[in-house]
């Protein structure tokens, strides 16, 4: 059974995308380290720069468009950027270099699965979700079907997904300066959480753009300096850089090759299906594509995107090898008591940072924690105004009001529910600071990919697709994902403390059955469906095709 | 002209049709390759390992597992760029160009 855990550790690490500190078993060791000031002065350049731009942001921010999507005058390079912002995650960093770190080899498996969906999401939903959208999915989704029905059924798999990412990145947050900055977790909490709101309130979706760029470029300048600092030990040679690490390493040639992360089949595909279909159902990643002009620059935002991520997944593979070969020859610095067999000062997670510690000093390694808690504000962001439209601009606009609202009021009631939300983000992280949240992400992920994909790949792509179809097919989906996740080995033992062997579903992921289910129930509804209303959205779907294939009619992004 | 009228024209096109049957094909054969390149790795990693261990040649420490996997993160990358100009160059110039005749 050491085995399994480890198995479901594993995964459950690797799908922490922002939980770098939650993720694993490594979270019992996270200690309250000494306060950090150069770190800490840097953050707080990162934060002063961040909000004299908010504040300029807030001068453009006046209507509910220039809120939800920073006026559709963001281009395809800068939404390309601000798309890897919110996608480059303290997970990908800390955790994923933690893992090559820890097993080499396994690390790359999680990198490959996170970046598989990019190529989906280009070639099938960036274009139509350009021309189709407005402000939120849901307006993608809602185009002919019943707006009541969809919208609800949207904004409830939307707010599921930002509430668990949420939750998971404010504790990763917490966590995370704790260690870093030797600040308090309450009050790094309560920070983070400020800090945000101030970003949302005022500048809306320009600000939080901005800080997403200036974030994703902070992050790849200092990993790409990382990456190359360690190539340049090796004299650009990876075959030497990889021999040290196999000489140096604990498990020696093993760290070459997959390792104990996935063992049994279904696993492997569930958890390949939920990491490549679950970014096309992200609703914070679904948004960036109303914020560009077009549908050209919505698919140069997605080519750049992908670029970036992939660039930086090399990276941060790089970075976990260059740990083995740096840190490991010098237990003195960098491990507990200097006992190699004690694992690393701070816990699993700190490869990255006591490597930036190596190659460029405390001045760098400063650089690199401001980088690593920049990189959860710019995520709790782009969250938080996902989750802010969907309650103003589905529930209270669309379904409450049936759309008969000004610009005005609806702005309000987001600026409200950006402060509801960031007060639930804040009250929820100290609740959960004692708790192993990685497994929220992967719910997050779960929900996604088998609630909002499902419907709105087939609204888009099928004909027959009718609102009775979309909503019964995705609250299916919704509810057995939630289901089967809380079911398996990686919440229900490892998480919620129950016996060994007593989780009831024996998968890693549950994408494989509750994704198939959503799709097949949307289909069978979809087709037994023979009501009036049915037949008046089929006969819809040609304008839809016409709309979003060609962006005729389609909504210009720049409000009013 | 109100984009009713030119919806209304283009779906009398026949070129209409025939530009999107021919784009989506293409998107679903680029698909359906990554689908096939990732989960043909996954399916290696979940039935054998052992081959993604084997090293790249005599006296290397290197397995043929890690150029692979880097293969697969560039791959995507190249074949996101790869659609990405096709459509914005070509597929976008005969959209534009019906949407012209339609809007006439």
């Amino acid at each position: 059974m050491i085995k399994a855990k480890h198995i479901l550790g594993g995964i459950a690490a690797l799908l922490a995308a922002g939980t770098a500190l939650a993720a694993g078993p490594d979270i019992g060791q996270v200690v309250k380290q000494e306060t950090n000031w150069t770190a800490i002065v840097m953050f707080a350049i990162f934060v002063g720069v961040t909000l004299w731009i908010t504040k300029w942001a807030a001068t453009k921010t006046k209507t509910a468009a220039d809120f939800y999507t920073a006026g559709g005058g963001i281009t395809g390079f800068q939404n390309g950027l601000a798309i890897a912002g919110d996608y480059m995650s303290a997970a990908s960093f800390l955790g994923i270099s933690g893992l090559v770190f820890a097993s080499g080899f396994d690390g790359l498996i999680f990198s490959i699965g996170w970046l598989v969906g990019w190529p989906v999401i280009t070639f099938l939903m960036a274009e139509r979700l350009r021309n189709l959208g407005k402000f939120t999915f849901a307006d993608v989704a809602g185009y002919r079907f019943d707006a009541g029905p969809i919208r609800s059924f949207a904004a409830c798999g939307s707010l599921t997904v930002v509430a668990f990412y949420l939750i998971a990145q404010m504790v990763g947050a917490g966590q995370l300066i704790q260690l870093l900055f030797g600040l308090d977790y309450t009050v790094a909490v309560i920070m983070v959480g400020v800090i945000m709101m101030t970003y949302v309130l005022f500048g809306g979706m320009t600000a939080t753009t901005w800080v997403q760029i200036i974030k994703a470029c902070m992050l790849l300048v200092g990993a790409t300096f990382m990456a190359g600092a360690v190539m340049f030990q090796f004299g650009f040679s990876p075959e030497a850089m990889f021999a040290k690490a196999v000489e140096v390493h604990a498990k020696h040639d093993a760290i070459m090759s997959p390792g104990t992360f996935i063992t049994d089949p279904i696993s492997a595909i569930s958890v390949g299906m939920a990491l490549m279909f679950g970014t096309a159902g992200l609703p914070h990643i679904l948004m960036r594509f109303f914020t560009v002009p077009s549908a050209k620059e919505a698919r140069k935002s997605v080519a750049w995107a992908t670029t970036w991520i992939g660039y930086f997944y090399i990276l941060t593979f790089i970075i976990g090898f260059g740990a083995i070969t740096n840190l490991i020859p010098n237990p003195m610095d960098y491990f507990v008591g200097g006992d190699l067999a004690k694992g690393l000062k701070g816990g699993g997670n700190m490869p990255a940072v006591h490597l930036a510690r190596a190659v460029g000093g405390d001045v760098f390694m400063g650089f690199i924690s401001a980088v690593a808690f920049a990189t959860i504000l710019a995520v709790v962001a782009g969250l938080t105004l996902s989750g802010a439209s969907a309650v103003s601009h589905d529930l209270y606009a669309s379904v409450w009001r049936h759309g008969n609202v000004d610009s005005a009021t609806e702005l309000r009631v987001s600026r409200i529910t950006t402060v509801c939300l960031g007060i639930f983000a804040v009250s929820l992280g100290i609740v959960f600071q004692k708790q192993n949240v990685a497994f929220m992400v992967m719910l997050a992920f779960a929900v996604a990919c088998s609630a909002n994909f499902p419907v709105l790949f087939m609204s888009v792509l099928w004909k027959d697709c009718t609102t009775k179809g979309a909503v019964a097919g995705g609250t299916v989906g919704l509810i057995s994902s939630v289901a089967l996740t809380i079911m398996s080995p990686a919440v229900w033992e490892a998480s919620l403390g129950h016996p060994k062997g007593s989780a009831l579903f024996p998968y890693a992921s549950s994408a494989i059955f509750s994704m198939t289910a959503a799709f097949l129930v949307i289909w069978i509804v979809s087709l037994l469906d023979r009501s009036a209303q049915a037949a008046k959205e089929r006969a819809l779907f040609p304008a839809q095709l016409i709309r979003s294939e060609t962006g005729v009619g389609s909504s210009s992004a720049s409000g009013h | 002209m109100k984009d009713e009228d030119i919806v209304e024209r283009i779906s009398k096109n026949p070129k209409f049709m025939q530009f999107v049957r021919m784009r989506n094909n293409y998107a679903i054969v680029l698909s359906i390759l990554m689908i096939i390149v990732y989960f043909g790795y996954i399916g290696l990693i979940a039935f054998d390992k052992s081959f993604l261990a084997i090293k790249i040649g005599a006296g290397y420490v290197t397995s043929i597992g890690i150029p692979m996997g880097i293969g697969v993160l560039v791959f995507t990358i190249v074949i996101t760029a790869i659609y990405v100009r096709r459509a914005n160059n070509e597929f976008d110039a005969i959209k534009d160009e019906i949407v012209r005749e339609a809007s006439k």
